[in-house]
């Protein structure tokens, strides 16, 4: 496995933890914590699986979604979005912004993993 | 056989026992008692002085001569109260309404509250009414004669009717002036009447029931002596007929006493509802026996009897005295009542319109100084009465009683019908003037005069032969009983139709020929008006109205555009190419309730009558707008109470709703902040515990890096919780506050150590103000201090300068004042406000807190009695803690 996946978070204790996951089974992993550039990043480094927090500083997450998805470079992007607010509504914004997947803080080690598995192209 | 003496102490206890009625019902009515006064039986009953003794005797008399014509008399007031109810309630209402007294009055009051037209009439009914009144002091005579056998003339009969004249007139006077105001009813009198109502047709009815059960033998029996007589084969002149109905009826709304009891003593309109059909009742009772009475006593009397006393004398042919007695009391029942209201109604009359009218020219100046007029009105009412009373008896006396009773009866309706025109054309027509009413009256007056009243004292008593047969000076065509040359029908029908044709004919012409004056304008549109409120349907006569005028006039009131729309839109409608409508009634009418659209009927009425010439603004229509505008107004101004007070509460509810919505939202994001604060730290913790468990490929020293994120974020879990419940305790205020004294620089000392103690490496130089923290507190000191650890924390943490310096300044006045400014680039303007929300961490996350510092400062400030603000225009980030100052403790 030599995919790369792009985590946008700005929890730097969660990068750390995403990250060891992820290296240890294989996969490059690129960091960014800044939501304004986020979408400019995602475009420069084009990740196989983009892991993407919903509360950034500087840009939601849900818009900087938008802006790829109406992007023909980044529109079949798989998009594993994250958030810490647990809430239905949080889960229907995802959706209509075009998450691949979507998943509630705090997660298993395992579940992600799967997640990024499952949404690598193969 | 009945003697004298017991015959008049029998009728002087029936006369006492009136008294009684009238006393007793006078005495409830002053009590306040009356309702079963003012019920509409006994206004029924009291409208049977309709029927006087000319009815009760001389119907039969009638039938006995003129066959079934007594039906007539019967029929034409049925006909007024069940056709014409609606005129009867219209002369009700303007009766209540205006107050009105008497018929007299009803048209002075109509037409201008002419007094000439008061006397007028008065004297009419005066004239009318005398023969009427002699009529029934005869038949008491004549019915005490049948008893007592006197010689007919003789002085005996003369004292009889003067005995009756004076008892009546005591009645009168006792029980019919003791009012002045007319609307304070005379209850006791009507009661009275209502009595012999009663006795009167239960006299009537038995006489009848004796008459077909008793001497014919049942009413087939009965029946079939009707065909053998002479009655059946009358021939019904149609003319006089018609004639006789149309008198009875104008009669029956015309005649004095039957104003009196009719409009006078209403009291209100279900009497009239009830009378319209229990009345026509009565009538048809007391015709039912006349035709079987008549033709028995033909049958059974000796020729030459006279018909008019059958009711007496066939009771007497047969010894039924008791009988008789019942029937003597009927007609003596009948007799009184027509005699005591005709007396009230008349002295009424010639009281007010002759006798005070001449009193007031002759004290003129007295009487607006004394005010003892009263007196002087009860007395000439008495006076009147004895008056009435009098005139009665005396014509009486001259006549000797040798007319047949029903034909005075009609020669008197004849003459009072002479105010029918002037009373229905002054209630339902607003253009009748005084003129035409003057002109109406004197014309009819006089005909009815010259062609039958005169006449009916007999050719030659009062008028010459020589007139009857050649007219007044030679001149054919002015012969009393054939006027124009009109000859050979029936006198009465001939003095009606002459009286009446002509008295319209002048009424309408000098009505129109005449104007009337403002007065009369006003009370006509009252009267006219009397049922319909304002604001009825009036409509227009094609006007002189020239559409230009109307045009300019539309335009000011709808606007230029909306006015040349309607014009436009009526023109074309009318076919007309101009693009003004030509101003026919109709286009009027939609013009005016366009305007009423926008000024209200009156006032709309009111300008349009001033283009379209002629219907000048009239007094009427000038009230209906008064009015109109002050209902207008009264309206308003009630509107825009109420609408103020509802916008007031639409605010309310709306700053309430607002609150509301806010407080939800907030809540929602409170606990949309609260998952996202606790479940950050979770994931951290269990990512790295998951790492930890599986132990894979791990270096010892991420290990030890793990194990102590862990911890952090196991520790900021438990601040967060910390933070949320001191939040909350603080916020539902049930914080309690640990007052202590304690000195200003101490407190900051505390929060400046443990602000910096747990790392140093961001470094934070704090300037004190030395000399100011010398002030005293009373205050919860721990409490304080938390606030200022908060503030120097968020120095440390958020101050962007690359050599934090925080200026700590305080100043003491009424309160106290610490400002903590710091030399970073600030907050923005437009953070200012929301910073000391929960949750409202305005730059990036790294600092650790959860942001509810200033949320919480805030709070514990507010329950120090203080407030803690941004202080804008500062540097840096300023913020400004306020206390109150104990002046006692800072002197020390």
């Amino acid at each position: 496995m030599a995919g790369h996946v792009l985590v946008i978070e700005d929890e730097p204790n969660i990068i750390e933890a995403i990250k060891f996951i992820l290296s240890r089974e294989g996969w490059n992993v690129a960091t960014h914590s800044n939501g304004e550039d986020a979408a400019d990043v995602v475009r420069a480094k084009s990740p196989d699986v983009l892991i993407l927090d919903v509360m950034l500083p500087g840009r939601s997450g849900y818009d900087i979604l938008r802006e790829l998805r109406g992007d023909a470079a980044t529109q079949a992007l798989p998009v594993l979005m994250l958030t810490a607010r647990g809430q239905t509504k949080d889960r229907e914004m995802a959706e209509s912004a075009g998450a691949s997947r979507f998943m509630t803080k705090p997660f298993s080690n395992a579940e992600v993993l799967e997640a990024v598995r499952a949404l690598a192209p193969a | 056989m009945t003697t004298l003496n017991a015959l008049a102490s029998i009728s002087v206890l029936y006369v006492l026992f009136l008294f009684g009625v009238a006393f007793f019902a006078e005495r409830a009515s002053r009590r306040g008692r009356a309702t079963w006064l003012r019920a509409p039986i006994v206004y029924t009953l009291s409208l049977s002085i309709y029927c006087t003794a000319w009815t009760f005797y001389g119907a039969v008399g009638s039938a006995a001569r003129n066959g079934f014509e007594y039906l007539t008399i019967y029929l034409g007031p049925s006909l007024v109260l069940i056709g014409w109810w609606w005129v009867l309630r219209k002369l009700v209402r303007i009766g209540r309404v205006q107050r009105i007294t008497s018929i007299a009055d009803l048209i002075s009051s109509r037409y201008g509250k002419s007094n000439l037209l008061g006397v007028g009439v008065t004297l009419l009914a005066v004239i009318g009414t005398t023969p009427y009144i002699a009529l029934q002091l005869q038949s008491v005579t004549l019915s005490v004669e049948v008893f007592n056998l006197a010689t007919p003339g003789g002085a005996e009969e003369q004292s009889t009717a003067f005995w009756v004249a004076v008892g009546l007139a005591v009645f009168t006077v006792i029980f019919g002036t003791r009012n002045l105001d007319a609307n304070e009813r005379h209850h006791g009198v009507v009661m009275a009447i209502a009595v012999e109502a009663i006795v009167k047709l239960t006299a009537l009815m038995a006489v009848g029931i004796f008459v077909v059960w008793g001497i014919a033998g049942g009413v087939s029996e009965t029946l079939t002596r009707i065909d053998a007589s002479e009655l059946g084969n009358w021939e019904v002149n149609g003319g006089r007929w018609a004639g006789l109905m149309f008198l009875s009826a104008a009669a029956f709304l015309c005649l004095p006493r039957m104003f009196q009891v009719m409009v006078v003593e209403n009291d209100n309109d279900p009497q009239l509802r009830m009378a319209a059909w229990a009345f026509p009742l009565y009538l048809m009772l007391m015709s039912l026996f006349i035709v079987p009475i008549a033709v028995v006593g033909l049958d059974v009397l000796p020729a030459g009897s006279n018909p008019d006393l059958f009711v007496l004398t066939v009771p007497l042919a047969y010894g039924q005295n008791a009988l008789a007695l019942l029937s003597f009391l009927g007609g003596f029942s009948s007799a009184t009542s027509m005699v005591i209201v005709a007396a009230i109604a008349l002295s009424t009359m010639v009281s007010n319109h002759i006798v005070m009218p001449i009193w007031l020219r002759m004290n003129e100046g007295m009487a607006s100084v004394s005010g003892d007029v009263r007196y002087v009105v009860l007395l000439s009412r008495r006076l009147s009465i004895a008056g009435v009373l009098s005139l009665g008896y005396l014509y009486y006396a001259q006549s000797g009683g040798g007319a047949a009773l029903s034909v005075i009866g009609l020669v008197a309706f004849t003459g009072v019908a002479q105010v029918l025109p002037a009373m229905l054309g002054g209630i339902f027509w607003r253009g009748a003037t005084r003129v035409g009413a003057l002109a109406g009256l004197t014309v009819g007056f006089v005909v009815w005069l010259y062609t039958l009243y005169l006449p009916s004292f007999g050719a030659g008593v009062i008028m010459p032969l020589s007139l009857f047969e050649t007219g007044p000076f030679g001149i054919g065509w002015l012969k009393p009983e054939a006027l124009f040359g009109i000859s050979g029908i029936d006198p009465l029908l001939h003095a009606v139709i002459w009286s009446m044709s002509l008295n319209m004919v002048a009424f309408f012409v000098a009505s129109l020929a005449s104007f009337p004056s403002p007065l009369e304008r006003l009370q006509g549109a009252q009267f006219v008006n009397i049922q319909q409120g304002t604001g009825g349907t009036r409509s227009w006569s094609q006007g002189v109205a020239e559409a230009e005028d109307l045009m300019v006039m539309a335009q000011r009131i709808l606007g230029a555009t909306d006015a040349q729309a309607l014009f436009l839109r009526e023109a074309r409608r009318q076919g007309s190419e101009t693009h003004l409508p030509a101003p026919t009634p109709e286009f009027l009418q939609i013009l005016e309730r366009e305007l009423a659209g926008s000024v209200g009927a009156a006032t709309a009425h009111a300008m349009v009558g001033q283009i379209v010439g002629g219907m000048s603004v009239s007094v009427e229509d000038l009230m209906a707008v008064a009015d109109e505008t002050a209902q207008m107004m009264e309206y308003s101004a009630t509107l825009e109470a109420q609408s103020q007070e509802l916008s007031r509460t639409a605010a309310q509810l709306r700053a309430v709703n607002d609150k509301l919505t806010r407080l939800s939202v907030q809540k929602d994001a409170f606990l949309s902040q609260i998952s996202h604060e606790l479940r950050t730290p979770m994931t951290s913790i269990r990512a790295f515990s998951e790492i930890l468990r599986d132990g894979e490929g791990i270096t010892p020293d991420e290990q030890s890096k793990y194990s102590s994120i862990i911890h952090d974020e196991a520790i900021r879990l438990t601040r967060l919780l910390d933070d949320l419940l001191d939040l909350s305790v603080l916020e539902n205020g049930q914080v309690s506050l640990n007052l202590v004294d304690g000195k200003l620089e101490d407190v900051l000392d505390r929060a400046a150590a443990a602000a910096l103690a747990h790392d140093d490496k961001r470094g934070l130089e704090i300037q004190r103000d030395w000399t100011g923290e010398q002030v005293w507190l009373n205050t919860d000191t721990e409490r304080l201090s938390q606030v200022f650890i908060n503030l120097i924390s968020n120095a440390r943490k958020y101050c962007d300068a690359p050599q934090r310096v925080l200026e700590i300044r305080v100043t003491s006045g009424d309160a106290l004042m610490i400002d903590f400014i710091d030399n970073g680039s600030g907050v923005a303007p437009e953070a200012q406000d929301v910073i000391f929300e929960k949750f409202s961490r305005v730059s990036d996350q790294k600092a650790g807190g959860a942001g509810l510092g200033l949320a919480i400062s805030r709070q514990i400030v507010t329950r120090l009695g203080g407030e803690i603000s941004y202080l804008s225009g500062e540097r840096g980030a300023a913020f400004r803690v306020i206390l109150p100052l104990n002046h006692a403790l800072a002197a020390q």
